[in-house]
């Protein structure tokens, strides 16, 4: 009975990786993309080309940053969590000894408040989907409200 | 009474060798030559013909810089203490090259560390300390270092301590500028420079104390050479009686100033530096850099440059200058007679390799060797050792396997170099049989 399972086992995996497949399972879309504006994909594309132009150098292409200078952008507490402190870090910059993945980063991080609120949100909705990252979009209305907290 | 001395003198001559020949037995090996064999694969480096390289030690930690001592110990700063240790006492008890017994102290992270005399020094972030050594260059009291200079700035940024010690007495320490370019918002674009620098009255430069006074702090020490952004490689030039520093050049060009660089440019601009020092020497940061093309000091551009014109008319010129962005971590010149003639007072230089060359791959990774003649290079640098980032083009750093950082020199005329990425402790010899 159990060697039967075990033989058939892989086969019926295989099946239902490939139903998987072919019926794309819902709960992969990111939550409200629909809400942000011109679209959760069109944003992430010009956060794409953003975070190139203004990112890129220290945190690098790959999101994986550089070792003991400037910290990786893959499922950190701060990429992935509560969007305002994300947005914070963005508007006024981050310059203390921070725990980040398990490291500590002795470059700063400079205040990215001359960019408008919609590059910013397009940036982090970018960075939130790449690298591994699995998160919501952020919106130029959610940026705009934390800037508004920030003197 | 005659017989007796003799005797004596017989019997301890004869422990005398017994000891050394012990201690001796195989690590150090003899000034000028080596018996240890290197790796089937050299470690995975690339080397000139002849040589030859083993993994000494693996898996220590982030390994900085290295001290070698006269026995064939080896001293190893950690970036960051682990279970309370920040420096690592390596042996190889054997003599077959390979490092076999290891013990730990020292409950703090930094990068500095250096023997002379009967006097281990290593270095925090903020700190110079000391431990006294016993005839066969151990630590006697791993647990009480006395503090030689306290309360270096550290601002994160730059933040390591390099050292090194020349014959005097003297200690030099690097105090590393707590920004990119002195800009009144750091690596922030469009930012202009501020006017006079106030970071260089306490950072940016070399700063010189006495070897044998404790608790000294910036009072008591010289700003022996300023305008000098960051150091980590420094060696004393025993030939000379010389400073020579590498110092890290500024980032950014492009990111900064996109009107004036373009991408490309800022890739290899501006160049590492190596600067023979003199007691008041002014290598010119945040004010000017080194265009390695144009062979130029140049105005920076948060000063009013444009890549164009130049500047820093009484700033110290390079003795070389390298690409950019290669991020200079050790300098040593070589004494030992291991190596081939065209070694002899040479300057090996390990670059750690490059972060923001992007879009270009990143560049350096790799332990460069500079003759010197006369107390001057004597023609053009070369890659001494490479392959320590692996086989692919590194197109950020963490893809690089390794990454040198410290270099030592061996009894015997070896060459150490550490990697701060899995703490290997690599050691190059040539092979003369
Ligand atoms: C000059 C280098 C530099 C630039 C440019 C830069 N950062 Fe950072 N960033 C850092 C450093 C260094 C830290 C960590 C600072 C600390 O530890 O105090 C950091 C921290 C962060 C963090 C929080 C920590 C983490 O890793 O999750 C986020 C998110 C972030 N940066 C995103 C960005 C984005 C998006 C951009 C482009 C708009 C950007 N950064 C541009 C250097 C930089």
């Amino acid at each position: 009975m159990r060697k039967w399972i075990l033989a058939v086992m892989p086969l019926m995996i295989g099946a239902l990786a490939a139903s998987a497949q072919v019926k794309k399972p819902a709960r992969e879309k990111p939550v409200p993309a629909k809400q942000s504006t011109g679209g959760g994909a069109a944003q992430i594309v010009r956060g794409k080309a953003l975070y190139k132009q203004y990112c890129i150098s220290c945190h690098q292409e790959n999101g994986t940053g550089v070792p003991r200078m400037n910290p990786p952008l893959v499922k950190t507490e701060y990429v992935l969590g509560d969007k305002t402190r994300l947005i914070g870090i963005l508007l006024k910059g981050l310059n203390e000894d921070v725990e980040i993945n398990g490291d500590y980063f002795t470059n700063p991080m400079p205040s990215q408040a001359a960019l408008k609120d919609q590059e910013i949100a397009d940036i982090l909705s970018y960075v939130r989907n790449s690298f591994g990252n699995k998160a919501s979009t952020v919106s130029a209305a959610e940026v705009t409200a934390v800037r508004a907290t920030i003197k | 009474m005659l017989m007796q001395k003799t005797k004596v003198c017989l019997i301890v001559a004869m422990a005398m060798t017994a000891i050394t020949s012990s201690v001796f037995a195989g690590g150090p090996g003899k000034p000028g030559a080596t018996d240890v064999k290197p790796d089937a694969n050299n470690a995975g480096l690339k080397l000139p013909a002849g040589f030859g390289a083993l993994k000494a030690a693996d898996s220590l930690g982030r390994t900085r810089h290295i001290s070698v001592t006269s026995n064939g110990g080896v001293y190893v700063k950690l970036d960051r203490a682990k279970n309370n240790n920040g420096i690592l006492y390596l042996q190889d008890t054997n003599g077959d090259g390979k490092i076999d017994k290891k013990t730990s102290f020292g409950g703090y992270g930094g990068t500095g560390i250096y023997v002379k005399g009967d006097y281990l020094y290593a270095t925090s972030n903020e700190d110079i300390y000391r431990y006294k050594l016993d005839a066969q260059q151990q630590v006697i009291d791993p647990e009480h270092p006395e503090l030689v200079v306290t309360g270096l700035i550290n601002r994160r940024q730059h933040e390591s301590k390099s050292i090194v010690l020349d014959d005097n007495g003297n200690i030099y320490v690097n105090i590393g500028a707590y920004s990119n370019s002195c800009q009144t918002q750091d690596r922030t674009a469009g930012s202009m420079g501020m006017q006079p620098c106030p970071i260089l009255d306490s950072a940016a430069g070399i700063w010189q104390f006495k070897a044998n006074k404790l608790n000294q702090t910036y009072g008591d020490g010289v700003r022996y050479a300023t305008g000098l952004r960051n150091v980590v490689g420094l060696d004393w030039n025993k030939s000379l009686n010389q400073l020579f520093v590498m110092q890290h050049g500024r980032d950014q060009l492009h990111d900064l100033f996109p009107s004036l660089y373009t991408e490309k440019q800022s890739a290899d601009l501006p160049a590492e530096c190596m600067y023979a020092l003199k007691q008041g020497s002014d290598c010119g940061w945040p004010y000017i850099y080194y265009d390695q093309n144009q062979h130029k000091k140049m105005l920076a551009p948060e000063y009013g440059g444009d890549g164009k014109k130049t500047g820093g008319e009484n700033a110290e010129d390079p003795v070389v200058a390298f690409p950019g962005h290669m991020a200079p971590n050790g300098l040593l010149f070589y004494t030992g007679t291991q190596f081939p003639e065209k070694y002899r007072n040479g300057a090996f230089v390990a670059f750690h390799g490059s972060w923001n060359r992007s879009p270009e791959n990143q560049a350096g990774f790799f332990v460069v060797f500079v003759p010197f003649k006369d107390g001057k290079p004597a023609g053009k640098w070369e890659v001494f050792a490479d392959g320590f980032a692996g086989p692919g083009p590194v197109k950020s750093p963490g893809d690089a396997q390794h990454r040198p950082c410290g270099l030592a020199q061996g009894p015997d005329g070896s060459l150490y170099v550490t990697d701060d990425v899995k703490g290997t402790v690599y050691r190059i010899v040539y092979k003369t049989k």
